[in-house]
């Protein structure tokens, strides 16, 4: 069955919902609202991964701009944007369950959530490269006021730190745009992939990788432009977290492999090593400070640095030989952190409504007052450093099998990245949810029956890649091997 | 003089026949509230001419004095819908002044006849009284409460608009000595027959002398750096639909102008690529200073003030991008006229936003739009996206201006120019996104909720839906705007 403009549909559900809950709808009925649209939008995004490969589902409208300004109304969708269009609209539900007590401007905040959607999808799904920066801008401005809003502790210095690093990150990119568009003419993000190798640069085409790179570095995040994380999400409200670990950092990812990886791909062979060198310092790093924080939040913060890292040493592999193998893996870890993380938050949110407090010393002996709760903070973890069975292992042996010919000593200490991992995640674990009974938690409960759901969708997801990780892997693969075909890398 | 020539300007002559019909009217009639709607209804006659212009080619009269085109016809269209609306946010504002309500509307409208004549003005001496023609009345206005700031306020702007006249005098004087003309195309023919020729390195000094003194007449009027001093006692001092009117429409007017002599008098490529060299330097003075020093006021006013120095050095990137090598370029002044376009929609909509809250908290401080979002969610909501748009953050206009005017800086080589725009407007963020987080996150010392007038909401209301509208689809706004610049460019 072909639905025409279901790409369109994709982004303006949730964009129009949100006008719509802004203008007219309040409290519980928008609540509601919201819940509804997310539960229709997690079935076209669901609808769009599976017959994405069926027909042409592209929609072109080319008379938006004048012709001497070439802006397009350009979707299209491939095995890259299938897989983080589901996760999108996996998480935009869950962010909706995640958000499900609050009762400070409750219909803001839900509207915040539904535009911020839209925006995310709008990004996978442009193909014309305004177009897509249009929508990684219309991004932030949802993003800073849940923040400033409805987060926690220094909430507005976080918004602010969050959005000035963002548009300083795209401030680069935009000029990056600029002067493709002057070298080739077209906004045409396919196009530009055959048009580069005979562009005629104003500027040193390393100089313009390197823009580009620093739009989407900041976003990934990579060290040493990843100081704004740990603050934003340590900061947001859980919906928010949700979103910005498993969504929005993908976008950092998805940008380096769409524009990085497949325009410019003798500069990405070229600077390779000091992708995987930067993915190096990423794990490493971020995993040596994950150990020492006190702060839930801020730890599973910590923890997505150390795992943007090895999106970046699967980026790099590309000159070793085995091209798509490392780069699958790394789309897939995309994929698997954000299910995986997107667990994290929201488990960790929903046992801070209960305990008011993250800070590790001063949690202890919860096990046994929320079991499912913790089940679900073990999963999360257990898949988070890699366990067999889980979309973790899965995507980790990936990069590491397909980057070692490639970068031997690199995918070696990357490994030690592993050993970290299990570390803090079970230290972590032990430390907050076992041990001895702590007399001020006594009357808290469990989870209730709506935040049963969010956590039910992500663990099956979680395990459902875990077991069958062609699923998601052999959408990316494909998506993968036609960028290189596009570009001639093989 | 043929008598038939008056047909030119019988959109200026019904401009000024209103201006004394509102004079008479106020005479006569004690019910003031009719002024608005009379002004309104009254300029639509005007505009109706201008429309019926449009139909017609360009036709030139009073001896070559004046030019009706596209281009002229571009800015009045502008300059009657920022003199609508600024009329319409007038509305309960101008109660204060009691019996002078028909002087304040009447001098507006005025002066839009000034501006009208100066859009159309083909002479050096038609220039200059059309320029006073707009500056005295303004001067009034400015000083038109009676208090010590407002007093300050005009004195200020008459005394340094004169010097500002007086400079760009001795500027044409030079051009009048050196081509024996007045007419700017003769001074443009007259330059290109003497450089050509023998191109004697003084006379070429002379020319540029005088270049340096017309940009600095006109940046002046368009409170550009180094010549802004007067913009921000004078926007704090002067009444603030008045302050809205002078940042838009004399800002564009004085772009209007500035367009047209450097096309029609120096864009000899001997010169032009010594004046766009200049036009960049003190296009990223102005950004720069405008927006460092906008960063710590505490008077909104003031703020704007500080960010119009700003907007005009971004829309100064577009001067400085007419021309690419040896061929003249039109992206950039396109990119003026668009820009000037969606600076009026965005800018009148924060000051119409301004004016309805200053009627009820009094002061013009960014503290009293503390919880602005509890009081007034739909004047809290235009102010934010307003602010959004000044930033340059989809869906609006600002961002689709920007994007083209960089584009023209990248097209023309100048994208360390581009690099220094884009700089800025990240810098601009933390400024504009103080007044939203005021009013989304701070809590009010009152709460009772404002209730705007009908006036200055509907101007606000208006003003944001073109900012919206043409933020969505600016085609029409560029297909005008290219429309108006082929007409200048031979």
């Amino acid at each position: 069955m072909e639905i025409p403009g279901i790409l369109s549909i994709a982004i303006f559900l949730p964009l129009i919902s949100a006008v719509i809950v802004a203008v007219f709808l309040n409290g519980k009925t928008a609540r509601g609202f919201a819940l509804g649209a997310s539960i229709v939008e997690l079935m076209i995004t669901g609808y769009i991964f599976i017959a994405h490969k069926q027909y042409d589902m592209s929609e072109k409208l080319t008379t938006w701009f004048p012709e001497s300004f070439p802006v397009q109304y350009f979707l299209a969708i491939d095995g890259i944007s299938a897989p983080l269009i589901l996760l999108t609209g996996l998480l935009g539900i869950v962010s909706i369950f995640a958000s499900w007590n609050v009762s400070e401007r409750t219909k803001e905040h839900f509207m915040w959530l539904l535009a911020l959607q839209g925006a995310v999808v709008g990004v996978f799904t442009s193909m014309d490269f305004l177009l897509f920066f249009l929508f990684w801008e219309l991004e932030l401005i949802p993003m800073f006021f849940l923040i400033s809003i409805w987060g926690t502790g220094r909430k507005e210095y976080s918004a602010m730190k969050f959005l000035i690093f963002t548009i300083l990150g795209s401030a680069f990119m935009l000029i990056g745009i600029l002067v493709i568009f002057a070298g080739t003419g077209t906004f045409d993000m396919m196009k530009i992939s055959e048009l580069m190798p005979n562009a005629n640069l104003i500027m040193p085409i390393g100089i313009l990788f390197l823009f580009m790179s620093i739009g989407f570095a900041v976003k990934l995040p990579v060290f040493p432009f990843h100081t704004w994380l740990p603050d934003a999400h340590t900061d947001a409200p859980t919906a928010a977290s949700v979103m910005l670990a498993g969504v929005l950092l993908k976008m950092g990812g998805y940008g380096l492999l769409r524009v990085s990886a497949g325009m410019f791909p003798d500069q990405l062979e070229k600077y390779a090593w000091v992708l995987a060198l930067f993915g190096v310092i990423n794990i490493i790093y971020g995993a040596a400070i994950t150990i020492r924080q006190t702060d839930l939040k801020r730890l599973i913060a910590y923890s997505s640095v150390s795992h943007m890292g090895f999106v970046l040493l699967g980026l790099s592999a590309v000159g070793g030989g085995i091209t798509s193998l490392a780069m699958t893996g790394a789309a897939l870890q995309m994929f698997t952190h954000g299910t995986i993380t997107g667990l994290l938050f929201l488990t960790i949110g929903f046992i801070y409504e209960r305990t008011h407090t993250r800070h590790i010393p001063d949690l202890g002996g919860l096990a046994r007052r929320m079991p499912i709760f913790t089940v679900s903070l073990m999963v999360a973890g257990l898949a988070s450093l890699g366990l067999p069975g889980t979309s973790g292992f899965v995507a980790e042996v990936t990069i590491f099998v397909g980057a070692f010919p490639a970068f031997k000593i690199a995918t070696i200490i990357a490994a030690f990245g592993v050993v970290l991992t299990a570390g803090y995640i079970l230290w972590m674990i032990q430390r907050s949810m076992f041990g001895p009974e702590k007399p001020q938690f006594e009357q808290i409960g469990d989870a209730t029956s709506v935040q049963v759901i969010p956590i039910g969708i992500l663990i099956i997801s979680i395990i459902a890649v875990g077991i069958y990780p062609a699923f998601v892997s052999d959408v990316f693969a494909d998506g993968i091997a036609q960028l290189l075909i596009m570009t001639g890398a093989n | 003089m043929n008598y038939i020539d008056l047909e030119l300007i019988i959109p200026e002559i019904s401009m000024a026949l209103l201006a004394g019909l509102i004079i008479v009217f106020d005479l006569f009639s004690s019910n003031k509230r009719l002024l608005v709607p009379l002004c309104l209804i009254g300029l639509l006659v005007p505009l109706f001419f201008c429309i019926a212009a449009a139909q017609e080619s360009a036709e030139a009269g009073f001896m070559g004095t004046m030019q009706v085109d596209d281009f002229s016809i571009f800015f009045k269209y502008i300059i009657i819908l920022a003199t609508a609306l600024v009329i319409l946010s007038s509305a309960t504002y101008a109660k204060r002044f009691d019996n002078h309500q028909g002087e304040y509307y009447s001098l507006i409208l005025l002066s839009a006849t000034g501006m009208m004549l100066l859009a159309s003005a083909t002479e050096l001496i038609t220039i200059y009284i059309a320029l006073e023609l707009t500056a005295l009345p303004t001067a009034a206005l400015a000083a038109f409460i009676r208090e010590k700031k407002s007093a300050e306020s005009g004195m200020k702007f008459l005394i340094l608009s004169a010097v500002s006249s007086a400079v760009l005098l001795y500027g044409m004087v030079l051009l009048y000595g050196f081509t024996g003309s007045t007419h700017l195309s003769d001074i443009g023919t007259a330059i290109a027959t003497q450089l050509s020729g023998s191109a004697g390195i003084t006379d070429h000094g002379v020319l540029l002398f005088s270049v340096i003194l017309i940009t600095a007449g006109f940046g002046f009027k368009i409170s550009a750096v180094p010549f802004q001093m007067w913009a921000p006692d004078v926007y704090e001092g002067a009444p603030t639909p008045i302050t809205a009117f002078l940042s838009v429409a004399s800002k564009a007017v004085g772009f209007a102008i500035i367009l047209r002599i450097l096309y029609m008098v120096f864009e000899n490529e001997a010169l032009s690529s010594d004046w766009t060299s200049m036009m960049a330097v003190l296009s990223a003075i102005s950004m720069s200073v405008g927006n460092l020093i906008a960063i710590k006021q505490n008077n909104i006013k003031r703020m704007l003030a500080y960010s119009t120095i700003a907007q005009a050095g971004y829309i100064m990137v577009g001067l400085a991008a007419m021309t690419s090598d040896t061929t003249l370029n039109t992206s950039g002044p396109v990119g003026i006229l668009v820009y000037l376009a969606g600076y009026t929609f965005t800018n009148l909509a924060a000051f119409a936003v301004i004016t309805a809250v200053s009627e009820s908290s009094g002061d013009d401080s960014i503290d009293s739009f503390s919880g602005l979002i509890k009081k007034s969610p739909i004047l809290a909501g235009i102010m934010t996206i307003s602010m959004i748009s000044l930033i340059g953050i989809p869906p609006t206009i600002g961002f689709m201006a920007k994007i083209y005017i960089f584009g023209a800086a990248v097209e023309t080589n100048l994208t360390w120019l581009a690099f220094v725009g884009v700089i800025n407007s990240v810098i601009s963020a933390y400024y504009y996104l103080r007044v939203v987080k005021t009013m989304f996150l701070n809590s009010a010392s009152e709460q009772s909720p404002i209730k705007p007038s009908v006036g200055p909401l509907s101007a606000a209301v208006i003003s944001i839906v073109g900012t919206v509208a043409f933020g969505l689809y600016p085609r029409p706004i560029i297909e005008l705007a290219r429309e108006a610049i082929s007409t200048i460019v031979g």
